[in-house]
């Protein structure tokens, strides 16, 4: 799973009021190479959560995304090489997605979280 | 791509090893599934260049073909981990990147997932009734655009109905009409079961 993925997930245990974001523990990362496409990043970047990508782009050891954005950097090509990487090249092979309030954790193997709730969380 | 290549390709993907009947799992032919993809591309541009999720996604036809008219980004939702594996084979096959999470499609609704089209191949709720009215209703949540989806045609004033005034469509149009071929998948098909009359929705948000 890549950080696009990791921004829409959230952790929906029945009480949960806030289950976003999960945290991540890394195991294994892989990274493959995208198609750089400006327009699909420009057109992603509304519904981007930033902050929690930006953290958890540093969990997964990519340091040089900025804290605050604005708009007008979807201008700067630099910018948006880097906001591709982290967005869409990096994948969470191994490790484990853990809900922010409860410690809850969804573990991730060969690519795949599991976030299938048990019938007592549901 | 062309429609004839797209179904070629479709038709090398590995489908369900030891399919399971309370999922209603079967496979989405190729024939079907490059019909219903390449449409949502030439006729309405809903795939190349944006984000799709497969709800229920098996094997990942859906998802497959997706990605190969051009989907920027493609994520497939499915509670079975087997079909998961399958799917992920053969994305890794064709060099395909698609994200898949392991999940209860009913429990999307909840989230923050969006996209900008769904496409799926519901269960036709044949075995637990309104299952797919239940994908429907979150694949409604969670589209931008548009969503396409299978539905017995036997139930298409009731999916009319249930879209527009139960779960928020602003439309709801059947593109076309066909036969779904369900083969033996299961010991328990009798004939006249093998093969039924599907229609390919498209809906919008």
């Amino acid at each position: 799973m890549r950080l696009l993925t990791h921004n829409m997930l959230s952790c929906n245990i029945k009480g949960v009021s806030k289950g976003f974001p999960l945290g991540i523990e890394v195991a294994k990362l892989e990274t493959k190479t995208v198609e750089f496409n400006p327009q699909f990043l420009r057109h992603s970047f509304p519904k981007i959560e930033w902050k929690a990508f930006q953290e958890a782009a540093k969990t997964l050891g990519v340091n040089d995304l900025p804290e605050q954005v604005e708009p007008s950097m979807l201008d700067d090509d630099d910018f948006l090489r880097r906001f591709h990487h982290a967005l869409l090249e990096i994948h969470l092979e191994e490790g484990d997605l853990v809900c922010p309030e409860t410690g809850r954790k969804f573990p991730v193997a060969k690519g795949i979280p599991n976030m299938l709730l048990n019938e007592d969380e549901v | 791509m062309k429609l004839k290549q797209l179904e070629s390709e479709l038709g090398h993907l590995v489908q369900f090893q030891s399919p399971k009947i309370e999922l209603e799992q079967y496979p989405t032919g190729a024939h079907i599934a490059s019909r219903m993809m390449y449409m949502a591309e030439s006729n309405f541009g809903d795939i190349c260049g944006k984000s799709i999720a497969d709800l229920g996604c098996g094997c990942g036809t859906l998802g497959v073909a997706a990605s190969l008219l051009g989907a920027s980004y493609v994520i497939g939702f499915d509670q079975d981990l087997a079909a998961l594996d399958t799917a992920q084979e053969n994305c890794r096959d064709l060099e395909i990147d698609m994200d898949f999470v392991q999940c209860d499609v009913k429990s999307l609704g909840l989230t923050r997932i969006s996209v900008d089209t769904v496409v799926m191949n519901p269960p036709f709720g044949t075995r637990r009734k309104g299952a797919d009215m239940e994908f429907l209703s979150v694949a409604l949540k969670i589209a931008r655009t548009a969503i396409y989806s299978l539905h017995k045609s036997s139930t298409r004033q009731h999916v009319k109905r249930a879209a527009l005034q139960d779960l928020g469509a602003k439309t709801a149009e059947v593109l076309f009409e066909l036969r779904f071929d369900l083969k033996s998948l299961y010991k328990f098909h009798k004939k006249q079961e093998l093969d039924i009359a599907v229609d390919l929705w498209r809906f919008t948000v």
